[in-house]
Order: C-alpha cells, then structure tokens, then sequence
C-alpha cells in the first residue's frame, strides 16, 4: 500500500472528491492531512487539491504558499516524491514556486466550468505514464484564476526540458499562454494542472466526459508500485 | 424606529399590560415584519399538503426533511433575497446563497447542491435603460451567485431563468439548497437547562441591520445599506466546522442567522426548543465598537450560526472551532421557564415571552378578482415554410428558451464528483446519492402564465416542474414552493396569490404530492409598480437505477413519438411574446387526469426500457422541443405534423402552442411502445416520424404546406447560443 497524503488548508473543497477517488484504486491508501501537520515523513506521495484556500485572499494559492506545511513540502520535494497540485493545488505549488510561472485571472475575466479537451504531452511524469503521448483527453475544468504566464525565456527552456505536462486543444478556456494546462518541474516529480482528473473517474451520463482522469491515478499507482 | 401598525401596537400593549420600551419594539416589528411572520400568508399556506411516506415529520424548522432509504435522509429549502439583489445585485445574490445553505447547515446535513431561478427584464429590448440595467443585474447576479457557490465548494447544479417586461429595474433572485445527512445525525433541536448558547461565525456588525423590514416594503431608492456583506470563506469554515461538532455529538440545538437577526433565532430556536434562553448582548463579539444593544440584536451579519451545546461538550465545541480559526462568543445559556431573557453588560433589558414575539397576530387581508387581463382569441398568422422557419429561430433565440451557458458556466456544477446529469443537458439535474440511488431536482416558473391567469398559470408550473423530473427518468417525491408577490395590501395582488395556492392544494393533493418547504415573498414592487405574480415551484424525485437516467438527446434511426393532445393555448407563450402577441390567448389548463396518465405511461416506458431519449414539451412547444432534441443528440428529425393529436386552427398553433402533460421521445423499440401506449385507455399518443444522421437537415411536413420546413443544425445551434451573444456583445454595462 502507498500511502497518499492530500493536503487540506481553509477553504480546500476538493479534498474529499480525491479522497474518495483515490479509495477506489487499490494499492493506493489516502489520508487527508490537516495544513497544521508538521510532519510530512511515511508519505509517498502528496496531492494539494482545489479549491479556495484562504478564500483566495491576495492571489489564488497566495497564503497556503507560505503555511509552514508548504515548507515541509519543499524539502520533500527534493526526495523525488511525486507531488500533484490539482487546480488551487496548482495555484499553490507556482506561488510557493515549486512549480515555475503564475495563474493569473482568466482572460474572460470569468470562472469558467466545463469539460476541456486536452493533449498529453509528456507521459513520463508519474501522472502521465498511463498516457499516450499526444494524446487527446477531455477533463472538466473549473477555475476563475488559470491563465498560466510565464517569460518567453523562461517558457522557451520549460519547452525544451520538457516540462508542459499537458495542454489544452481549444483555445476558450482561460487564455493560458501557448495553452499551457499542467506543468512539471524540472525533475517531474512536481506536476500542477488546472483540470480537475477526480472529476472525470466515473462514466458520466454525458457523453463530452469520459473517465479519462483516471490515467493520472493509474499512472500514479503504477509509478508508486515500481519506485 | 417602529415599524407596527396600529393595530399590532394595541395588541402588544394589551398582551404587556404596559407600554413597550423602544428596545423591544425594535425586537418584535423585526419578528413582526412580513419577512419573518408569514402574517398575512401563513394561514393559507398551512393548508397545503405535507405528508407522505417519505417525509420525516416534526423534525425540520428550517428545512424539510425526507427519508431516502438505507439511513439518509435528504434537507431542500428555498429562499429568495429579491430587494437586496435589485440594488446591490452582487452582495444579495450571494448572501442569498449564503442563506440558504446555513438552512441546511441547520439541520446538522451537508450542502450538496445549490439550484437557482432568476428573474430580469429582457437583455435586448426597446427600452435600452432598463436593458442595460437588466444585463448589469444579470452579469452580477451571477458573480455573486458564482463566487459565493463555488468557494463554498458546494455546486450550483441547474436553474431556470426567465426574462420579462414585468420586472424593469427589479429582479427575482431564488436558491435552493440541498443537504444530505445520515438519519441519526440530524439535529433534533433537544436542550437542557444550563446547556450554553454560541454565537458563532462571522462578527457582528452594523450591515444589513432591518433588512426583513426592508424586505417587507416596496423598493423606493437605493438603500444599499440594509444589504448585507458575502464572506465565503468564513462560511466554508462554518459548514466543516459545524459538521465535525456535528459529527462529534456536541450539538444540542442550532440555528441560523438570517432576516431579523438575532432577535428572531433566539426567539425561534427558544420557542422550537421549548426552553427559556438567558443572553448577554454584550458578549457577542462585533466588527465595531459603540453598537447599541439594538444594533447587535437586529444586524444581519453573515455567516452566523446559533449553536447550544451542553456544559460537558462546551470544550469539545470550542476545540473544533479553534481548529478551524473561527471566532464565537459565548453569549449566555438555557433556563426554565420560555421567556426569552435579554441582558446588556448584566442589566436585564427585556424578558419577555417567546412565544409572543414569534407569533405575529395574522391578518386577513381582502382579495378582489382584477379584470381579465388576456383576450382568449385566435391571431392570424401567416403559414408559408419560411415564415414558420423564421419564427422558429426566433422563439429559439429569445433568451427565455436559448441556452443559459453563459450563466452556467461560471458556476462550478461538478464539485462533489456527485453531478451526473449537469445543467444544459436535461430536463433536470441528476446527482449520484450516497445510497446509490440517484436525485433528480429542478426549478420553475413561468410569469407570463401567472400574470394572465394565477391559478392555471401556477398548475402549468407544476405540471412543468414535475414532467422535468419525470423525463430524466426520476419519479417526483415533494415539492417546494417559493411565492412571489407585490404587496398583499393590494386586494388584486392578494387574490392572485390565493389563487396560487389553491392550485398547488389542487395539484399536489391529486398527485399525493408533500409540499415539503416553501417561502414567501411579498413587496415585491419598485416605482413603477409591483411584478408579474411570480410563483416558483421546485420538485425533487429518485431515479432507483442509473439505466433509467433520461436524456433529451435523439439517436439516429429512432421513432419518434408525441404522448398527449395539443390545443390552441397560447397565452403567455413564447411564440406570443417574441412576435408582440404577448397578452393574447388563453392560458394553458391541466387536465390533472391527463397530467397523471402521461406520466405514468412515461415512467413505465422507463422502466421497461423502450425508450431512447425524452424531452417534456413545455416553453416554446413542439418546435422548440424537437430543435433541442436534434441539437443535443447530433441528429436531425422528419417529423409529420398531421400525426400529431391536437385541436388547433393553425399551424403555428400546433408548433408553439404550451399545452402541459406532453412529452416527445424516441425508441429503437418502436412496436413494443406502440403496444404498450395502445394498452392504456385514454391515452393520446402517436408516431410522428424518424430521427435521421444523414446531412445536416431537419423536416417539419404538413399537409397544407407546400414544401416542408427545413432546419438546418448550425441554423439552430446558432439561433440557441443568442444569449451568450447578447451578454459577451456588451461586455459591460
């Protein structure tokens, strides 16, 4: 068994979706962890999930960045575990800069929910493995504040590095430059992505959404099974 | 600063035997006002039906409570904040949220759904002010709406929307909450002696202070202040930590704190609780000094809860709110007797029975029927195929039909993976239940109807609202009411709104339907007058298994069939008022034998697993039925109108006419459903024609029409979208 912890501050409401997803997959154990917690060690992994910490006061992700809990992340981080920030979790991991850039308001300046068709490309994350590269999916998203930026200089070596996990194939969704969804750090341990995978397990009645979110947990059981 | 009438004021002094001091005053004219007592209203409503087997009785104050099998029980309330939207459109709408889900809260369930029914003027009308005012109100509304509901983490899963000229300058903001909850974890509303009263949540602060007074007169001006101030995040905070204290057992008794403030939770929770409460006003922790005693009792802060737990628990409690960065005050305790004891800083400053302030004398206020509003004639029309095509377009462009994706959008409708049928893709919305049974819920209305003829147009909505739960495969278990009205003051307003609650006695009694929960909003008025009479009905149903789940969604090379008789019933239609007839024609009646036999013959096909997809014929008729159908399956349809059962004396007639108790579905199945409608006597139904997946096209035929009308997909899907292309043509207004 992997023991997954998903990190829950003020105002995290994605906690218990993953949570109850996470259950369903065998091998995976979660456990929700308070943001008070100050030990992170017997972990294997760690999910951030969506929401509104701290009701998005300053900037979406800004106060939970600088919660001692994050710190402890940090040093994690450079243990190779794999890290998944899911929408505000993504918001958290580029303010906290574990992850490289910003989120900043949506370019309709609107929140926007609904499913997004997107393309995989990089399967080598712990998240994608279970991915083809190129290929295409469609999660839900559902964020006010997604639009990822970085400087070209900047966007030009996650580019050669490899490290945008996942795009989006329309271009209406926030205006995240060069449709940038999901991002990994350099060593790919840490991935941040917009769409929400927890809410595309089970088969919908609608048609737009199939369980193609199950590719991130499945990847990530398999990858915490063989490391 | 009293706002009795007279009469009130003799009736408090005689119950007294003395003059009151200001300070109660302020205390019983806020729990007097109509917003809080239900004075003029409450003897009607209390004849509505509200028993079935499914409801749990006794329990529920501020919510209805239903027993959905395997230990869960299911909470639904309503609530509208109408004269706070109107003004302050952002702020009302989500303290509306807000509102209703502390209603849930409550009852010790979790929020897992929000739905909402908005009002406005039409977005694009001759009169640019108020369009422009409408399309401002619109795109905050749903701000509120959205940045409230979705910081929440509880989703806004469907809605229903209707534009009219009746509400210029104004705007009706309805939500409903639903909550779930395990049986035994329900709050009870149980108290002890000696157990303590906590005020807890948000601060306490001068906003908001009379807004049921404000609520219970016309709009006049702009008074933004009686408008209270949104924090979600501090009610994110109150729902985990009222569900762990929950959870934890250490809640005696609890209640929230909406209109009246202070000064009607304590008299409610002490009435509900049959106990006399102690509290120091004093204690309660503010946002500002130099409050006056009366301030602190009548503000309408946000996201407050009243909880009472007992002595032994009171660490627990305290320990759970910490955690979660909450402030609360401990503001006094439970005794004897039921007087409701009010202190400031130790000095008693009223004692004075609950039981008095809660219940407002009722009044009986006169009605007098207005003068038919509607001339039951027939308008000529001209019937060439591109005459009807074009009205077609038209009807599906009028933003009351056109999708509301704009509006959807931007609230987050999947959090709690639990949304399985979301907004835009059905009659109603299904959530995946605990139990694994699914709910099918929605909401409606229909103003044009009301304000033309109050009792039918009431019925038409609840034939509606029902048939959407029915065509999503869900068979309706209650019902809730939100009664929107102009001032009962007014003898004509006052008949309007007893004809609408006869109809729902009428209608739910036939159907053994509970009215589980309801409200009811008088005023509703600004300078130019009051509103069209604006009832809205909501129903809940279980679908037991997800095959039975329905969709509006044709398939290729399925039969399509009509269930039910089509008439020339016009008034308040679509058609009507998208071509200037508004005004004109009768109103549609229930036959509630028909309504009944319908759905039954359609839940049957369900579950014998004949049919394909399913849509309920309601707003903008048949036409307007098939084009959604087309648009979400991907597929076109050849349809025979002359098959189609009907009495009207035109063609437009027979494609836009709002007759209740229709549906339109199609099967793969089609002589097994043929054999099973025949079997049911007095069935109308018939075989209208073929969904088909080759080109882009859609046939309408007529005998009397030389060549048919032909609907193309992009001609629809464009057509359907005008309200996204209305609001994104101004981005601001």
């Amino acid at each position: 068994m992997s023991r997954v912890g998903i990190l829950v501050f003020p105002g995290s409401n994605c906690e218990r979706d993953v949570f109850t997803v996470l259950s369903k997959f065998s091998g995976l154990e979660p456990e929700l962890v308070w943001h008070t917690k100050n030990d992170l060690r017997g972990y294997d992994a760690f999910i951030i999930p969506g929401g509104f910490t701290y009701g998005d006061s300053l900037r979406a992700g800004a106060i939970a960045a600088h919660s001692p809990v994050i710190r402890e992340l940090k040093k994690i981080s450079e243990e190779n575990l794999p890290i998944l920030g899911i929408c505000n979790g993504f918001q958290i991991l580029v303010e906290s800069s574990l992850l490289p850039g910003a989120l900043t308001v949506n370019s309709s300046h609107k929140f926007v929910c609904k499913s997004a068709r997107l393309v995989v490309k990089n399967n080598s994350t712990p998240f994608t493995t279970m991915f083809k590269k190129d290929e295409s999916i469609s999660i839900p998203v559902a964020h006010g504040q997604g639009r990822y930026v970085i400087d070209n200089r900047a966007y030009r070596k996650l580019e050669r590095n490899n490290q945008i996990v996942i795009r989006y194939a329309q271009n209406d969704i926030n205006g995240s430059m060069n449709n940038v969804a999901a991002v990994c750090n350099e060593q790919g341990n840490v991935m941040g992505m917009m769409p929400h995978p927890e809410r595309a397990v089970w088969i919908q009645m609608d048609q737009d959404i199939r369980p193609e979110g199950s590719g991130v947990f499945e990847s990530l059981r398999n990858h915490l099974l063989w490391h | 600063m009293s706002e009795l009438t007279a009469g009130e004021t003799k009736y408090l002094r005689k119950k007294l035997g003395r003059k009151p001091s200001a300070f109660e005053l302020d205390v019983v004219s806020a729990e007097w006002s109509e917003h809080c007592s239900y004075k003029s209203s409450k003897k009607l409503i209390r004849k509505f039906p509200n028993r079935s087997k499914f409801v749990i009785p006794g329990l529920a104050s501020d919510a209805a409570l239903l027993d959905i099998g395997l230990g869960y029980v299911l909470a639904i309330h309503i609530e509208s904040h109408n004269h706070p939207s109107a003004v302050e459109p952002y702020g009302g709408s989500a303290t509306g949220v807000g509102g209703v889900i502390r209603d849930i809260l409550s009852l010790g369930a979790r929020p897992i759904a929000l739905l909402n029914a908005l009002r406005f003027y039409p977005l694009d009308n001759a009169n640019k002010r108020y369009s422009q005012s409408s399309r401002w109100l619109l795109r905050n509304v749903t701000k509120g709406i959205a940045d409230y509901g979705n910081c929440i983490g509880v989703p806004t899963v469907g809605g229903e929307v209707e534009f009219d000229r009746g509400f210029s300058n104004y705007c009706l903001v309805d939500v409903a909450a639903i909550g779930i909850s395990k049986r035994e974890k329900i709050i009870r509303n149980r108290s002890n002696k000696r157990d303590i009263v906590f005020l807890v949540g948000g601060a306490t602060g001068r906003d908001g202070i009379h807004g049921s007074s404000f609520a219970s007169k016309k709009l006049s001006g702009e008074d933004r202040s009686a408008v209270q101030i949104p924090d979600p995040f501090t009610e994110k905070l109150l729902i985990e930590a009222v569900l762990e204290a929950v959870d934890r057992g250490c809640v005696n008794a609890m209640k929230d704190l909406g209109g009246g403030g202070l000064s009607c939770c304590l008299s409610e929770i002490s009435e509900t609780i049959s106990k006399g409460l102690e509290v120091d006003l004093s204690k309660v922790h503010v946002k500002e000094d130099g409050m006056s005693p009366s301030e602190i009792i009548l503000s309408e802060s946000q996201e407050r809860m009243l909880v009472i737990t007992s002595q032994t628990n009171q660490a627990y409690l305290t320990e759970i709110l910490s955690k979660y960065n909450l402030s609360y005050s401990n503001i006094g305790s439970v005794i004897e007797g039921k007087n409701l004891v009010i202190k400031y800083a130790g000095d008693v400053i009223m004692n004075l029975p609950s039981e008095l302030i809660c219940r407002a004398p009722l009044i009986d206020r006169d009605t007098i029927p207005p003068e038919s509003k509607s001339e039951d004639r027939n308008l000529y029309f001209r019937e060439r195929p591109s005459d009807l095509y074009k009205s077609i377009l038209k009807v599906l462009a009028n933003p009351n039909i056109a999708s509301k994706k704009w509006i959807y959008e931007q609230f987050d409708h999947e959090v709690g993976i639990r949304t399985v049928l979301k907004p835009g893709t059905a009659d109603s919305s299904v959530l995946r239940l605990e139990n694994g049974k699914y709910l099918a819920v929605k909401l409606d209305g229909n103003s044009k109807q009301c304000d033309l003829d109050p009792y039918h147009g009431t019925m038409c909505i609840l034939s509606e609202v029902c048939r959407n739960i029915i065509s999503t495969g869900g068979k309706p278990l209650a019902i809730i009411d939100h009664l929107q009205f102009g001032s009962p003051e007014n003898a004509h307003i006052f008949w309007a709104f007893k004809q609408s609650v006869r109809a729902i006695i009428n209608y739910c009694e036939f159907m053994r339907l509970p009215v589980v929960g309801g409200k009811v909003s008088f005023y509703n008025e600004n300078n130019l007058g009051p509103i069209k009479h604006s009832p809205v009905i909501g129903s809940i149903g279980l679908i037991d298994r997800s095959e039975w789940i329905m969709m509006p969604r044709f398939g290729s090379e399925e039969s399509i069939f009509i269930i039910g008789n089509t008439k020339d019933e016009m008034g308040g239609s679509e058609f009507y008022e998208t071509t200037g007839r508004a005004g004109n024609g009768k109103v549609p009646i229930v036959d509630l034998n028909d309504d009944m036999r319908n759905a039954k013959a359609v839940l049957r096909l369900i579950r014998e697993d004949v049919v394909s997809s399913l849509h309920d014929c309601s707003k903008g008729g048949l036409a307007i039925t098939l084009c959604e159908m087309a648009m979400r399956g991907g597929n076109n349809f050849q349809v025979d109108l002359d098959k189609i059962p009907n009495s009207c004396s035109s063609i437009s007639n027979l494609l836009f006419s709002e007759t209740p108790s229709r549906y339109i579905l199609s099967t793969n199945k089609r002589k097994r459903l043929n054999t099973m409608l025949s079997a049911i006597s007095g069935l109308e139904f018939s075989e209208i024609g073929m969904t088909t997946n080759n080109g882009s096209e859609s046939f309408l035929h007529h005998s009397k029409l030389n060549s048919p009308v032909i609907l193309t997909q992009k001609n629809i899907t464009d057509s359907y979208e005008n309200l996204g292309t209305i609001m994104e043509r101004t981005p601001v207004d």
